[in-house]
């Protein structure tokens, strides 16, 4: 299978005081017809690397091979190829969504009628609406059909979701996965990780501009361990007498993480596990204050790589 | 991935019509704009009309120093037989104020002298502080038994072509193009430049220098409607009429638009916010409003500005214009304007296009 996507020892310097180091030696391969995920917290470098990707931003160093074809040679013929959607774009209000993507239409050798392109995003009855006055979630739907409209084989997608309330976000994936059935190739990147774990094929986790894990969604919640979790806090005394070791000889625990207010146990078998937890809190004589569990999430995944959580902003 | 080779869109879906055709819907649908662009013109010049029409008899405001009350009174009389004369007797403290504030033309100061002459206090700056006192004095030597050794006939010289609004109107022709290029161009790409839409341009195959003469062509457009608005205005308000070729003032109405429509598009080729690129703007129309003879002729600044004056692109266009229409010059004798002007356009543009910033 050959590659849509390939780039090596990825880095961006930006200049200031001090300089910012924003993509520190990335690599990614992503093949044809995938769905890629690049999922990380904010700042994590993602943006900075997909605008790489996408031509916007010039790379400190690296290799970026896009189609088989490079920026800086190729441009024009990578451009006809690919489709974007920014993280913010405030498309001109006072034109109608027909409109706009006729605009856009305009510099594609190929593609689709503007109004199939309305059609792909449920946009066709509001063919004559002025952007100005789309919803978020239309707004966002009409920035992936300006995406779509040169029909891509390659489609990037900074953020897509963001701010989105439910139901707009679902009516998105519906739309992404509607393009990778067509055997087309997706690049997006997000901070949400149901988003991650239910839209995309392979995810590479990003934090501190590097890639700190690399697989399927469910071989990254594998590599924990075990595909539940057990949350729970003891009331009083909290955790300084549970020791991480006595917790991961539990049956069928394969890993405990102690964060700040609550344990997490990674658990292959909840049902060998939770009589066991409870006899060993009583063996200590710590009183239990809530506990739950749930199958186990790339949220998981992350915090037991980075050692915080996904919503934290990364510090510099 | 196999794909069909290049198909050619149809005629009005290519890019650079999909450009034009969104800056003027745009633009039309923004009712401020569309008055900016073409009411405020209109109002201007009917508040000049008005201002500058012909007055065949102007009112001439003369005070007397009333503190010899009897002579005072006999300079008012002897005024007052001539309508055009506004007297007014005033202590001369008042006068002087009222010289000063140009509330009045000129203060006559009755009988200084032994032989019971007079005194005019004036401001030989202002032509109309010279015009009163020659003819105050015309009016009192007369009546004091002056006779004219020569035998003198007036005449008004009231010919369209000649009056003041048929010198203004294609001043104001030139100026609504230069202001027109300007702040339309720069305010809209800077918004475009905020807003993220130049960047998200950047990310298709558009062409740049599509996207840049989109800008300017439709530029020209918006100002066709503006020129032809006032020049029709003019014709049945003032009855200025056009003395050259209609098709030689539309061409110059164009290569000026073209002009500062490429000089707005370098002006606002880096700059990041609204009043960076305003600023920029005022610096470049400044002199041009100044210097370059949109309400007086240019000719009034010293020799060595002239150079200088003669450079700007507001000058080529106004003295152009102003050669066709008023002098019903052709096109070709302007030829050394023409070309300054297409010079202007031209390399702004190719300027602008290696300028320009994109994100």
């Amino acid at each position: 299978m050959s590659l849509a996507i390939r780039c090596q020892n990825l880095t961006k310097r930006y200049d200031g005081r001090p300089p910012v180091d924003a993509v520190r030696g990335l690599d990614l391969a992503v093949e044809d017809g995938e769905c890629f995920g690049l999922l990380g917290p904010n700042g994590a470098g993602k943006t900075t690397t997909i605008e790489i990707l996408e031509g916007l931003l010039q790379a400190t160093s690296g290799e970026v091979e896009l189609l088989g074809m490079r920026w800086g040679q190729d441009d024009y013929a990578i451009r006809q190829r690919i489709g974007i959607s920014l993280q913010e774009t405030k498309l001109a209000e006072k034109l109608q969504v027909r409109e706009t993507l006729s605009l856009f239409r305009s510099f594609y050798d190929q593609g689709m009628e503007p109004a199939e392109a309305m059609e792909k995003v449920s946009l066709g009855e509001k063919a004559r609406t002025w952007v100005g006055k789309l919803s978020g979630g239309q707004r966002q739907r009409l920035a992936v059909a300006c995406a779509l409209v040169g029909d891509p084989d390659l489609l990037f997608l900074d953020e897509p979701t963001t701010g989105l309330d439910p139901q707009s976000r679902r009516e998105l994936w519906e739309i992404i996965r509607d393009f990778g059935r067509r055997g087309r190739t997706v690049l997006l990147t997000t901070h949400y990780m149901d988003e991650a774990e239910r839209l995309c094929d392979r995810v590479a986790i990003v934090d501190q501009g590097r890639v700190i894990a690399l697989g399927t969604p469910r071989e990254l919640i594998a590599s924990l361990g075990g595909e539940h979790v057990i949350q729970f806090t003891v009331a009083a005394d909290p955790q300084s007498r549970l020791i991480r070791a006595e917790l991961e000889s539990l049956p069928s625990v394969e890993t405990a993480i102690t964060e700040a207010d609550h344990v997490s146990l990674a658990v292959s078998q909840p049902h060998l596990a939770l009589p066991a937890l409870l006899a060993h809190l009583e063996s200590r004589q710590l009183e239990l204050a809530s506990l739950t569990t749930r199958h186990a999430s790339l949220e998981d995944v992350f915090v037991r790589l980075a050692g915080r959580s996904l919503d934290e902003e990364t510090s510099q | 991935m196999n794909r069909p080779s290049k198909t050619r869109r149809p005629w009005g879906q290519g890019p650079l019509i999909q450009i034009m055709l969104s800056r003027l819907r745009e633009f039309y649908r923004e009712p401020e704009a569309v008055f900016w662009a073409y009411g405020f013109p209109l109002i201007m010049t009917v508040a000049l009309g008005i201002a500058f029409r012909n007055q065949t008899d102007q009112p001439i405001a003369v005070d007397v120093d009333n503190t010899q009350s009897a002579a005072a009174e006999t300079v008012q009389e002897t005024l007052e037989k001539a309508p055009r004369f506004q007297v007014r007797l005033k202590p001369l403290e008042e006068c002087r104020i009222r010289l000063r504030m140009g509330r009045t033309d000129l203060v006559v100061l009755p009988s200084t002298g032994a032989d019971g002459g007079y005194a005019y206090w004036f401001d030989p700056a202002r032509p109309e502080s010279q015009l009163a006192r020659n003819s105050v004095d015309d009016a009192l030597q007369r009546a004091a038994g002056r006779k004219d050794p020569l035998a003198t006939q007036d005449k008004e010289m009231v010919e369209p072509g000649g009056r003041y609004i048929d010198f203004l109107v294609p001043g104001l022709v030139a100026i609504g193009l230069m202001a027109g290029g300007l702040w339309g161009i720069g305010f809209v790409t800077v918004d475009m430049r905020i807003r993220k839409l130049l960047k998200r341009l950047l990310a298709t195959p558009m062409s740049k220098s599509n996207f840049l003469l989109g800008i300017m062509l439709s530029r020209l457009v918006f100002m066709i409607p503006e020129v032809i608005v006032l020049l029709i205005f003019s014709r049945f308000a003032f009855g200025v009429v056009i003395q050259g070729s209609i098709v030689a003032v539309a061409l110059l109405v164009l290569l000026g638009a073209f002009a500062f429509a490429g000089i707005g598009l370098l002006v606002a080729s880096r700059a990041k916010t609204v009043e960076a690129v305003s600023g920029l703007m005022n610096l470049v129309m400044l002199p041009m409003w100044i210097l370059s003879g949109t309400f007086f002729s240019a000719d009034r600044f010293p020799d060595v500005a002239q150079p200088f004056i003669k450079a700007l692109p507001l000058t080529q266009l106004l003295t152009a214009l102003r050669a066709v229409m008023l002098e019903g010059a052709t096109l070709t004798s302007q030829w050394a304007n023409v070309a300054a002007l297409l010079a202007w356009g031209g390399i702004s543009f190719l300027l602008a296009l290696r300028l320009f910033r994109w994100q």
